[in-house]
């Protein structure tokens, strides 16, 4: 991490919280961890109470497609950590051996709902020119999504587009596929708080 | 998702009007990406439009100029934040364009 602030800043109390994360999940604490609990009144609170409700909250998308969404905005973003974090949720997630990696370099091949299939795309567009309009949104409509579910994946595209920033400008570490799936299992129990 | 707006702004007010290590109009400039000098204007564009390029001279040059750790810390999440604010609120913009306000 480019600041050690968030390598080793915290108090006691995260300190010993780290000390058991790491001997309960034998795995590293995640950078991203690491970053939400650093002076977690001025970002990490309120952004956690953000993404939970993105993520978890009521929703007619899935869990699955939402974290599906978080990998697809990550992944425009290049975003090496997010992208393989949230692949790993989603894999999870949907349970039935969905390829979640291969769907996100071509929405076209898998098995994809037209509704969700239409809104990826809209916030790919939305990530990558940082714009949309009336006619993009007319599309997802289209295609079967309804006005509320565009507004919850917008929320979802924002948590990552905050996120998937923070984690390639503060350098996370990005470690082996074991610690992120330690991390997938940890985000289907518990949420995002 | 009806908290949701509710968390938002809850979040950027916490960032912009709350008490930090960077200065409020810092901060601003900062979540609106404009009026900053250099390193820490180009710092902040970067993080705005392509944060995968943010390096550790990037970070280290804001660090020379001046700020702390927890200074730099504030002013790239405002940074993200505010870029990730206006892709929110302009792809809102459309959809209220394509459904009608409610």
């Amino acid at each position: 991490m480019r600041l050690a602030i968030l390598d080793s800043g915290h108090g006691f109390g995260t300190k010993a919280l780290f000390a058991l994360i790491r001997s309960v999940s034998r795995q590293p604490v995640l950078d991203v961890v690491k970053l939400v609990k650093y002076r977690a009144d001025f970002y990490g609170g309120p952004m956690q109470g953000v993404t939970q409700e993105a993520m978890r909250g009521p929703s007619t998308w899935s869990v699955g497609d939402r974290e599906l969404m978080a990998a697809f905005v990550a992944k425009t973003n290049q975003c090496e950590f997010c992208t393989k974090a949230h692949v790993a949720v989603a894999q999870r997630a949907y349970g039935d051996g969905k390829a979640v990696s291969a769907l996100l370099s071509d929405l076209d091949i898998g098995a994809i709902e037209e509704p969700l299939r239409a809104t990826l795309l809209m916030l790919g567009k939305l990530t990558r020119e940082q714009a949309v309009d009336a006619d993009d949104m007319r599309a997802v409509l289209a295609a079967g999504a309804s006005r509320q579910q565009i507004e919850d994946a917008l929320a979802v595209c924002f948590s990552f587009n905050v996120i998937g920033r923070l984690a390639d400008a503060f350098g996370f570490f990005v470690p082996g596929p074991e610690a992120f799936e330690a991390g997938a299992k940890y985000l289907l129990a518990r949420g995002y708080r | 998702m009806p908290d949701i707006r509710r968390a938002r702004k809850a979040l950027v007010r916490r960032i912009l009007e709350g008490a930090g290590k960077a200065s409020a109009s810092e901060r601003e400039a900062a979540f609106n990406n404009s009026g900053l000098a250099e390193p820490l204007g180009g710092l902040v564009d970067k993080v705005a439009r392509y944060a995968y390029r943010v390096t550790d001279e990037d970070i280290t040059a804001a660090r020379v100029s001046g700020l702390s750790e927890d200074q730099v810390f504030e002013i790239v999440v405002c940074a993200a934040i505010g870029q990730a604010t206006r892709q929110y609120d302009t792809a809102l913009a459309a959809l209220e364009a394509a459904t009608g306000k409610e």
